[in-house]
């Protein structure tokens, strides 16, 4: 009895006694619990703001690409966001493919589209710089022009000028039947 | 007017039972016999019609959010109910509408008060910061309302600024989905919108009691700009009430009949025609433009040919601010004092209206229609975007070097000793008087 008595009146009574004791380590491990706590307790209200689980069952749609004329292009909605399905002519063909690689990544026209399926286009109609979504058949490139900040796009949706940093997104999709796509 | 005693006396056995529990009364009493610099002008009384504003827009808004319903499907019909159906509805909208630009309008006099009067001095730095903090806060604010009604303006708006925050390195693209609650503006982020449009204007409200925390603390600034040391506290200050309340009065009557003005006369003149059009996930309006208070920072944002680079320099238009303080290398607060500084000071304005002026133009408009130029790097000299980038040249360099240099070099006028003390002939030198002023500091 008296030795413990003596020991926390030790501690008690040196304050100037750098050494860590035990009571620093309590302080130290209560203090790493509370800020473990606060951490765990805000996850949830953090977390709470991404993307909800029927915002995410929407990831996949379909459509028939022969709806889309040639020369036309179709809006289509997926994840909120515009699907430009362009159905290209042989002049535009002739020209974004005579241009090679080219826009930001540099890429060729046949990198951009799905083989025995040259003509069409499926690009994310969301400009790359600040999200707008670019007029058709407009612009100096035969593309897309977006009117928010003046970038132009070409007929394979590549950036050609304008302070948009990147290509149009060509989104994950795959030819299932015949013409019909499934994109996401 | 940290030292400000109080005169409180409690009269009845009521008050005195309260004081002695709760000192609200004296607190009250106290604030209102504040010894307050005897100069003050016009220009002080913007601090009372911001109070005002912030309180027009928190009860407006209140108000409105009895009606309005925060979802995609509805958000738009909602507010048109309010304009057609709502007893009274579309005064309230239309207030709390146009309040938003008057707001601005004042917290811009206020702001640039404080920069020629050199009130972000020592002991004043804690004062501007967190002035500059509520600026930042309005500017969230009033973002995420604008998104509420959910017209083209609104949702095309969103789409942009929330952009600004995909353009940061490895990081933005997933802090955007998180923000968006999805991955693209839809009924998740108006939710969320209009959740944080109902608290910041609280948070406001907390950072205005420490904003007059430290100005009582520290003391206002007057027109010519020197301390009042606490022995002629009574020669050069009178109390806050009634000097000051009846002053900072006619100030928001005649602020009122502006509001007014706008309210009855030409309700949709600060806004956008656009934002009567339902919004279109998959049609972008011809021509996006912000608010008219956002307009020389997106000018700014337009100015970078880079995407990334643009956003720091937007965010850094605002954030330079909070530096000011130690930007300034001037030791006399006032510029009537600094003849050379008030010359940059009166560019520095007009550079800032012009940048929101480009703000609403094409980039690549040209400034003189028909006149011809050549092609400089990306652009045509003759072109908004070459002048917006002349304008946010001069808007940094006030900042980053106009600012530090002028300081030390100008020789500014002989500066009075005390706010009351006429500048007699061969009196204070400027030499003396900043000495003086640096003691009392």
């Amino acid at each position: 009895m008296a030795l413990e008595n003596e020991s926390v009146a030790a501690d008690q009574g040196d304050p100037n006694d750098k050494d860590p004791n035990r009571r620093d380590f309590i302080h130290i491990a209560a203090g790493a619990a509370a800020v473990g706590a606060g951490v765990m307790a805000a996850w949830p209200l953090v977390n709470q703001m991404n993307p909800a689980a029927d915002t995410l069952a929407l990831s996949t749609i379909e459509f028939d690409t022969s709806k889309v004329l040639e020369g036309m292009q179709v809006v289509i909605k997926w994840q909120g966001k515009p699907v430009f399905v362009r159905n290209r002519t042989a002049a535009e063909l002739q020209r974004v493919r005579a241009e090679g690689a080219v826009g930001s990544p540099a890429e060729p026209d046949s990198a951009r589209t799905k083989a025995g399926h040259e003509a069409i286009l499926v690009v994310i109609g969301s400009c790359t710089h600040l999200g707008c979504v670019p007029t058709f058949n407009a612009g100096d490139f035969g593309g897309w022009f977006c009117p928010c900040h003046g970038s132009h796009y070409d007929a394979s949706g590549r950036i050609r000028k304008g302070p948009a940093p990147l290509n149009l997104v060509v989104p994950d999709y795959e030819f299932t039947a015949g013409s019909t796509v499934r994109i996401g | 007017m940290s030292d400000h005693e109080s005169t409180y006396v409690p009269k009845t056995g009521i008050e005195r039972w309260l004081d002695s529990r709760l000192p609200i009364v004296r607190f009250g009493a106290d604030y209102m016999s504040l010894p307050t610099p005897r100069n003050l002008n016009y220009w002080w009384t913007f601090g009372a019609i911001l109070m005002v504003c912030l309180i027009t827009q928190i009860v407006t808004g209140v108000v409105l959010a009895m009606h309005y319903t925060p979802n995609v499907a509805m958000a738009f019909d909602s507010v048109e109910r309010i304009m057609r159906d709502v007893p009274g509805g579309w005064l309230i909208r239309y207030v709390h509408a146009n309040g938003a630009s008057m707001f601005f309008i004042a917290v811009y006099i206020h702001m640039l008060r404080g920069l020629y009067y050199g009130s972000y001095k020592a002991p004043r730095e804690i004062i501007w910061i967190l002035g500059c903090l509520i600026f930042f806060l309005m500017i969230a604010t009033a973002f995420l309302g604008y998104v509420l009604p959910w017209g083209q303006m609104s949702f095309w708006g969103a789409e942009v600024i929330t952009n600004l925050i995909g353009a940061i390195p490895m990081v933005g693209e997933p802090i955007l989905i998180w923000l968006r609650g999805g991955p693209a503006i839809d009924n998740a982020t108006l939710n969320r919108f209009f959740s944080l449009h109902y608290l910041l204007p609280f948070v406001i409200l907390g950072v205005v009691v420490l904003h007059l925390w430290a100005l009582h603390t520290a003391g206002q600034n007057n027109p010519v700009g020197v301390l009042i040391p606490k022995e002629r506290t009574a020669k050069d200050t009178l109390p806050f009430h009634p000097y000051y309340t009846v002053k900072d009065g006619v100030a928001i009557i005649l602020f009122m009949m502006m509001f007014a003005f706008f309210v009855f006369f030409m309700p949709n003149a600060l806004g956008h025609a656009d934002n009567y059009i339902p919004a279109n996930p998959l049609q972008t309006p011809a021509h996006i433009v912000p608010e008219w208070y956002m307009l020389p920072f997106y000018a700014i944002l337009r100015a970078i040919p880079d995407k990334f680079g643009g956003v720091v320099a937007m965010f850094a238009a605002i954030g330079i601010l909070f530096v000011l303080p130690w930007l300034d290398t001037s030791k006399v607060r006032s510029m009537r004092y600094r003849p050379t500084m008030k010359i940059f000071f009166v560019i520095f304005v007009l550079v800032g209206m012009g940048l929101g002026w480009c703000g609403a133009q094409l980039p690549d408009a040209p400034v003189v229609p028909g006149m011809a130029s050549f092609v400089l790097l990306d652009g045509e000299l003759n072109s908004y975007l070459w002048l917006t980038r002349l304008f946010t040249a001069y808007y940094f360099a006030f900042f980053l070097f106009i600012m530090p240099i002028v300081g030390l070099r100008e020789t500014p006028l002989p500066v009075p000793a005390s706010v009351s003390e006429p500048v007699l002939s061969g009196g204070a030198t400027p030499a003396a008087a900043v000495a003086q002023a640096e003691k009392k500091g």
